[in-house]
């Protein structure tokens, strides 16, 4: 064989070579089988893993960085048991039950926009809502649009009926989150009570509802490889507009308490495989990075692939000032989307 | 006086899970005056802890207060 036919046969098996055409050019996203070979490259070709799903990310997706604030509007007390989850009232955590009220909800919106974020999340720790809840996210929203604020509003209120989904659209909430967590082949391991399909089934409604479909999950919680190619081919199925990548932070009281959190080389490579599985989604740095990857590791993400962050604190845990996370985009010359862009 | 962590005496052993990374973000949880867990709510720039003893403390920043 010659040496330029042989360069040809390593490119053809290489996946990341095989990446560059599929996904770069062509914009299809990797198959499961391709995903795995990408998280068994050696840590030599992170380098260039890292370089090619951030190819990806501009070519599909361009330079802008979508920022989002997230605010817990109930915390705790959720009768679900995802063993990751401190605000399961089935674990003895720290966290005790708590409700926001709506100035703090007004407040927190506030102080979201005045980042330049253009995205306020209001999450509750439910199995899904009940009236009480309905009620208070229709007054926290018109609360915020009473005080001027034009940001847009996201929700994550868990499993929902038809009739919620159209009481949301109705009250003007553009995207819900709803995370499928993990593989379904994982799943039952993760939750017992309830199912992966019932999730899907509430984002397939979300979606016929013309609300932007959010999902993504938690890595670390015990999945093989093979899983975590698994989860991000059925993410790429599901298409959602976004998909919040977190990396599990063991909480105190929960099953997953002693488990160790992910080496930053190994979240890197997630990123980078889970862009090139699925191209033109939004990808969302959430939460875990600060503990998995550091300040150094959160800027080789963004370079990796992610085009979204979530900044200051999250649901029950802190985040680095968010100041620092936007002057790492400046840094990075990312600009932030602003409002009426889409991505 | 308590850990706010993990609630256990400050002076008992030297609460290794309470001092490294995972712990720097985690608010408060428990009152470091009588060890009751604290009603906890953060937001995006800081968080809220109220004892139902001894009050509410505020990090700077928070923006948010649940009394
Ligand atoms: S449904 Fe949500 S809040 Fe409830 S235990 Fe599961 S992850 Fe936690
Ligand atoms: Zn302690
Ligand atoms: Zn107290």
């Amino acid at each position: 064989m010659t040496a330029a036919a042989e360069r040809t046969q390593e490119n053809a098996t290489d996946v990341l070579a095989v990446a560059r055409d599929q996904v770069l050019d062509r914009g299809v996203g990797l198959t499961r089988d391709q995903v795995l070979a990408v998280l068994r490259l050696g840590d030599e070709r992170l380098e260039d893993l890292l370089a090619l799903a951030h190819e990806v990310r501009m070519k599909w997706c361009g330079p802008e960085v979508e920022v989002e604030g997230i605010i817990s509007l109930k915390t705790g007390g959720c009768p679900e048991d995802c063993h990751f989850c401190s605000q399961s009232g089935r674990f003895p955590t720290p966290v005790r039950s708590a409700w926001l009220d709506i100035p703090g909800l007004v407040a927190a919106a506030k102080q979201t926009a005045a980042t330049g974020a253009t995205e306020f999340c209001i999450v509750a720790a439910v199995r899904g809502p009940d009236a009480r809840l309905m009620s208070q996210v229709r007054d926290g929203i018109k609360a915020i649009r009473d005080s001027g604020n034009d940001i847009q509003i996201a929700c994550s209120l868990g499993m929902l009926t038809q009739e919620q989904v159209d009481e949301l659209v109705a009250m003007g909430v553009h995207r819900y989150n709803h995370n499928l967590e993990t593989a379904r082949s994982h799943f039952p391991q993760v939750v017992t009570t309830h199912t992966w399909e019932e999730r899907w089934d509430t984002l397939r409604m979300v979606r016929e509802a013309g609300m932007e479909v959010c999902s993504g999950g938690i890595l670390g919680m015990g999945e093989t490889d093979e899983q975590r190619a698994e989860f991000a081919v059925q993410l790429a199925e599901l298409d959602p507009h976004e998909v919040p990548m977190n990396f599990l932070i063991p909480q105190p009281g929960t099953p997953y308490e002693q488990y160790e959190p992910i080496e930053g080389r190994a979240a890197l490579k997630l990123v980078a495989a889970f862009r090139l599985a699925l191209p033109r989604t939004m990808l969302r740095f959430a939460g875990g990075r600060e503990l998995t990857l550091g300040d150094l590791g959160a800027e080789q993400g963004m370079l990796g692939g992610i085009n979204a962050i979530i900044v200051g604190n999250y649901l029950t845990n802190l985040g680095r000032p968010a100041q620092q996370d936007l002057d790492m985009l400046a840094d990075l010359k990312m600009p932030i989307k602003a409002l009426g862009d889409t991505l | 006086m308590f850990c706010v962590h993990c609630g256990l005496p400050e002076a008992d052993g030297d609460h290794p899970s309470c001092r490294g990374g995972r712990a720097a973000l985690e608010p408060p949880r428990f009152c470091p005056e009588c060890a009751r867990r604290m009603v906890v709510q953060v937001d995006p720039f800081g968080w809220a802890a109220r004892c139902s003893r001894h009050g509410s403390t505020t990090s700077a920043g928070a923006g948010v207060l649940t009394d």
